[in-house]
């Protein structure tokens, strides 16, 4: 026996219980970090929505208040055409603000009767006026009618407001206070479902303000960078995934993008207020020139997945087509990329999702105005739904804090829409070959 | 909406083309098809190709260079005076007369010269529209007359047809260069007219960031006003809080993911990681500002630490939140791509599992865990919205995470947003910035990259 | 039993069991993919495991050691007894049986350290050494026994990955004896190799059977006729044929294995 053997057999694993122990234990920890990180990162995430979730429920209900509106023949519709610009012309502000004058006879002066005007929105005037256009029938009846509450006292019905702070603290004062409770106690107050939150576009009161403006400049924003990104990113995942020679420019490109799609997205704003504003002089705000960066931001996400689809579709394949004669460019325009097509429609959709949250690049584009006209146009000035959700984190009221994160909430619901598709898609034309 | 109306003109044209062509391409051959050297529908291709390209290309010249063309007539028709106005007041002069021809204006007390100046506007941009929708027209006839007349049974339609598909798909395939290229001249151009007005050693070194108060007439371009050091400082200490963040708790749960979790366990933990990827960054910095900055101060306060509001503890705890699922889900791959036969191994010596993980997969995988940490620190630098929203804007010099410092994109985000001037040293500043942030992400990127790279074909 | 006195073959059938397999069986899921294994493994023996691939040679093999427990959804069914211990009951803790029981792989998998280290993990790991010159000891007479000694010891701070596929070989051989043993198991251990390798690590085996117990997985019917003393014929999860190596190469019972040997299934 050699020496090497005699000395190797001299030792022994020291496999004692209390090594093995110490071994296991130390296994254990390591074990529990991991399940204390993703406990930690899980924690995170469940806190970041929960309180996004606690924050912005109550905006999807809005305080109003019942009023009985007399709806006079002799100040709406004197002649009885019932010609909608006669009504639409009318003195609504009078008829509403009887109205409320008649709800609390006790109050007198006008320093008091002004305070009572503030319980209601700014808007009272003309919900009356689009309840009598849209119902003409109204003229000449008094009727029961819910009408919003100034944002305060929607904050107040909703507990926002701490009713033991002293006067000067609150933002309601004890005498809405009072007025607040004899109409909730006469069955007046009522928390309905906040349709004005989705048919309307921002506003600085935020009973009034809406994300439907936003949501439509998110809709044109993204229309331009699918209708642009999608033929450019398939054709070029097409061209170098299918065509392209191996050579020192193909690989450049290859960096490029790879690159491209690592470069801060705030970059791609400055290269659209240089290029897109300064140089071209298309117009500020609009949507086309957002969707331009976007599409130039999302262009690299589109190519790479898209090449990755070609790449899983097998070479029997198109060996096959080439074999039966076809050209080149048949093959992959009549098998392979059909074949690559769910691939590439996933890629894009996830793409367009990322488009959907960004925010900073339109920053630098002034698609961060204050825009209280639903846009028409990819040209109309425009804000998108992160956007709006930036600039309403921003403001100081209560209410818009619950507003901002109801946003979030309805932006998260599309994301999350949106890569739910993705997965089905995925799902349905999933193929392993 | 003519714009349209001129894009569904061109495409009617184009299928018109399409016919014309395989109409006879078969004719040309009697309507034996057989005869043809390619498809009728190649000869209908090439025929559509012609008519729509040259069109097409004019109609993107035509509408990226008629607004500065009208914009220059305008200025050109203006009074003297107004012309010897800045820039910026004939902006405004422009925009107004611009609202007016599109009646956002309506006042009646609009005074004449304004009002014919109106005139001209509406007048140019119907000549513009007009002038467009006929030379497209023209071109796209010509396109089709001329390409027609190649129709013959021995032409190969089919090459030309490919050739030129294959010139698009090229062309495509450029654009992303043309992107880049794009980045760097206009923040190249911009940063160095920034730098004749104030000197790259002193924003480089410079220890004194205000832009705010250089505006003033008598301060532009004086000194001590635009030393992005602070600026450079802040961002480094919010990565920095964001990557003690994020490292220990991407990578632990990328490795429990990667080699403890059941199927099972991964399949529900996955997604939810996903979600935190996929959080719009507007979302976290909502929560940061709302949410967590306040518990932070008031955290600090019960211990009686003073923290401000918009400390950078704040947005770096937030920041990393944000870029757990980016290291944890890049280093998760990293891990994945160790082959079995090292665990086998390591196992096969009576390794525990996490001797196996700390000894054996770590070390072996540590160039790719160090690509995807540079890549999220990356991500960290040029992360803008959290900042924006959650940290603050003075650039303090300090090193205290409870402070409130300044980053680079909060600055460019500050002095770029509501301002129209486009040429003072404040905005220019802003891309003298972006081309910092712009050449410090790229150099972490290609390293990074390159690592994962040459990691990946080692054990492919 | 002296280790002093060298093994010759006349002594090879009376040698003591080392380990021994009863009913041994292996489910993946609802997969049998092995069944009903009775077989013992004697000391200072090299025994070849064939049979056509995807048998269960190896699968077995993987049982030997419980390096199946690290695949999921397998299940080991019967008993295996490693000097008079059943390997899977409960109190049986595979870190430490691996530490008894080497493996050395297919494909050499040198771990991507030095060529010290790669020798140096599993008795570190082990607390076999408590200083530095017992370590050198360990490594030295590890690459000593494992024929790699003269060829690395200027370099034993290179990587191990930068070796030649043999040398690679010949340093997991190496790596596994470094613990300590009692049994060696080895998958295929020449089949990525040259035949001067393989060679090489042939004549090493042999010299390793004075010291160990072998177990050898091969494909290569010439390798299990040369190495071995016993040799084992697994077919579609059947232990089939057992025998001393010469009886079932020349003589064998089964009808498959003659098939096998003959070269009409495989």
């Amino acid at each position: 026996m050699t020496d090497a053997a005699a000395l190797l057999a001299s030792k022994r694993p020291d496999l004692s219980r209390a090594r093995i122990n110490r071994r296991y234990a130390a296994e254990k920890r390591f074990r529990l970090y991991g399940l204390i990180a993703i406990g930690a990162a899980m924690l995170m995430l469940a806190i970041l929505l929960s309180t996004i979730v606690a924050k912005g429920y109550s905006a999807f209900l809005q305080t109003h208040i019942a009023l009985d509106v007399t709806f006079d023949q002799s100040v709406i519709d004197p002649e009885g055409t019932r010609n909608p610009q006669t009504l639409a012309r009318a003195d609504y502000r009078g008829i509403s603000r009887e109205a409320v004058r008649d709800t609390f006879p006790e109050v007198t002066g006008r320093r008091d009767t002004r305070n009572l005007y503030k319980l209601f929105s700014t808007d009272l005037e003309f919900e009356v006026m689009r309840m009598v256009l849209a119902d003409p029938a109204l003229i000449g009846t008094t009727k029961r009618v819910w009408v919003k509450s100034a944002a305060d006292i929607d904050m107040l019905s909703k507990g926002y407001i701490n009713r033991d702070l002293p006067q000067a603290d609150r933002r309601v004062n004890d005498q809405a206070l009072g007025w607040y409770d004899k109409l909730d106690a006469e069955g007046r107050v009522s928390r309905l479902f906040n349709t004005t939150f989705f048919t309307t576009a921002d506003s600085r009161e935020p009973e009034q303000a809406g994300i439907l403006g936003a949501l439509v400049g998110s809709a044109l924003t993204l229309l331009v960078t699918l209708v642009i990104v999608f033929p450019v990113g398939v054709s070029a995942a097409v061209y170098l995934e299918e065509f392209a020679p191996k050579n020192k420019w193909t690989d450049l490109i290859e960096v490029n993008i790879n690159n491209l799609a690592a470069v801060p997205s705030i970059v791609f704003g400055l290269l659209g207020l240089a290029v897109f504003l300064n140089f071209f002089g298309l117009p500020r705000s609009a949507p086309l020139v957002g969707g331009l960066v976007l599409a130039l931001m999302t262009l690299p996400t589109i190519i790479i997945a898209g090449r990755s689809a070609l790449k899983a579709v097998p070479p029997s394949i198109r060996e096959a087509a080439l074999g039966v004669g076809a050209s080149h460019m048949q093959t992959v325009t009549h098998h392979v990329l059909p074949l690559a097509m769910p691939g590439m429609l996933t890629g894009t959709i996830i793409g367009m999702a990322q488009a959907l949250g960004e925010t900073a690049p339109l920053l630098m584009i002034g698609m961060v105005a204050f825009i209280v006209d639903i846009p028409g146009s990819i040209t109309d000035a425009a804000t998108v739904l992160p956007v709006q959700i930036y600039l309403w984190a921003d403001a100081p009221e209560r209410a818009f804090v619950e507003r901002t994160s109801a946003a979030i909430l309805v932006l998260l619901a599309f994301l999350i829409a949106m890569n739910l598709a993705a997965i089905l898609l995925r799902k349905k034309f999933e193929r392993r070959w | 909406m003519n714009t349209l109306l001129l894009i569904i003109a061109l495409l009617a044209m184009t299928t018109l083309a399409y016919h014309v062509g395989r109409k006879r391409a078969l004719a040309s051959v009697g309507g034996n098809g057989h005869l043809l050297h390619s498809l009728p529908s190649y000869h209908g291709a090439y025929v559509a190709l012609w008519c729509i390209l040259p069109a097409a290309i004019i109609v993107f010249f035509w509408l990226s260079s008629e607004n500065a063309i009208i914009n220059s007539m305008m200025v050109s028709s203006l009074s003297l005076e107004q012309q010897d106005l800045s820039t910026a007041e004939i902006n405004l002069i422009l925009s107004e007369i611009r609202n007016i021809a599109s009646g956002a204006i309506r006042s009646t007390n609009i005074d004449e010269t304004k009002l014919a100046l109106a005139d001209r506007y509406g007048e140019l941009q119907f000549l513009s529209t007009a002038g467009l929708i006929v030379v497209t027209m023209g071109i796209g006839a010509m396109g089709l007359l001329y390409s027609r007349r190649f129709i013959a049974p021995r032409f190969r339609a089919r090459r030309w047809v490919e050739r030129m598909v294959m010139g698009l798909l090229i062309a495509c395939s450029i654009i992303a260069i043309l992107t880049t290229i794009g980045i760097v001249l206009s923040l190249l151009f911009e940063a160095s007219r920034f730098f004749t007005k104030v000197s790259p050693i002193e924003f480089l070194f410079g220890l004194h960031w205000s832009p705010q108060t250089a505006l003033r007439a008598d301060q532009v371009g004086s000194t001590g006003a635009f030393g992005a050091v602070p600026v450079f400082a802040g961002t480094l200490l919010i990565t920095i809080i964001a990557m003690i963040v994020a490292v220990p708790i991407g990578l632990l749960s990328a490795i429990y993911m990667a080699e403890y979790a059941t199927p099972h366990f991964r399949s529900v933990v996955k997604p939810l990681l996903e979600i935190l990827a996929g959080v719009p960054t507007v979302v976290y910095g909502f929560f940061a500002a709302l949410t967590v900055g306040p518990f932070i101060r008031d955290l600090g306060e019960s211990v009686g630490l003073n923290v401000a509001s918009e400390s950078a503890l704040a947005a770096g705890l937030v920041m990393g939140i944000m870029i757990i699922p980016f290291v944890s889900s890049l280093s998760d791959d990293v891990i994945n791509a160790v082959p079995q036969s090292l665990r086998d191994g390591a196992f096969a010596m009576g390794a525990t599992k996490s001797e196996t993980i700390r000894q054996i997969i770590i070390p072996a995988a540590l160039p790719g865990i160090v690509g995807s940490i540079l890549l999220a620190v990356s991500r960290a630098i040029g992360e803008t919205m959290i900042v924006v929203m959650a940290a603050g804007l003075s650039a303090n010099f300090t090193a205290n995470p409870f402070e409130a410092v300044t980053t680079v994109t909060v600055q460019i985000v500050t002095l770029l947003v509501g301002d129209q001037e486009f040429d003072s040293a404040k905005t220019l500043a802003a891309f003298a910035l972006g081309l910092i942030l712009f050449i410090v992400t790229l150099i972490l990127n290609v390293i990074a990259l390159t690592v994962v790279r040459k990691y990946r074909e080692k054990y492919d | 039993m002296s280790l002093d006195q060298p093994v010759n073959d006349s002594e090879i059938m009376e040698t003591e069991i080392k380990v021994s397999a009863r009913g041994v069986g292996v489910f993946y899921g609802e997969a049998n993919a092995l069944r009903d294994v009775d077989i013992d493994f004697r000391q200072h023996q090299v025994t070849s495991l064939i049979g056509p691939s995807g048998c269960g040679k190896s699968t077995f093999l993987r049982c030997l050691n419980r390096m199946n427990d690290t695949v999921d959804g397998c299940r080991v069914v019967g008993s295996i007894v490693l000097d008079g211990q059943n390997i899977y009951s409960k109190d049986v803790d595979p870190v430490e049986l691996r530490a008894r029981v080497g493996m050395v792989f297919q494909k050499p998998n040198p771990f991507p350290k030095s060529i010290y280290d790669n020798i140096g993990y599993g008795p570190r790991i082990h607390g076999m050494a408590t200083n530095k010159t017992e370590m050198d000891e360990i490594v030295e007479s590890s690459l000593k026994l494992a024929g790699l000694w003269d060829e690395v010891k200027d370099r034993l701070d290179e990587p191990g990955t930068g070796l030649s596929g043999g040398q690679q070989q010949r340093l997991c051989i190496a790596r596994a004896i470094a613990v300590a043993p009692e049994v060696i198991l080895m998958d295929e251990p020449c089949s990525a190799l040259d035949p001067i390798a393989t060679a090489k690590i042939e004549e090493l085996i042999d010299e390793l059977r004075q010291n160990y117990t072998i177990v050898i997985v091969t494909h290569s019917m010439q390798q299990a006729a040369r190495v071995s003393q016993r040799t084992a014929f697994f077919h579609l999860g059947n232990l089939v044929e057992q025998g001393d190596t010469e009886q079932i190469f020349t003589n064998p019972v089964d009808d498959r294995t003659q098939s096998y040997i003959t070269g009409r299934i495989g």
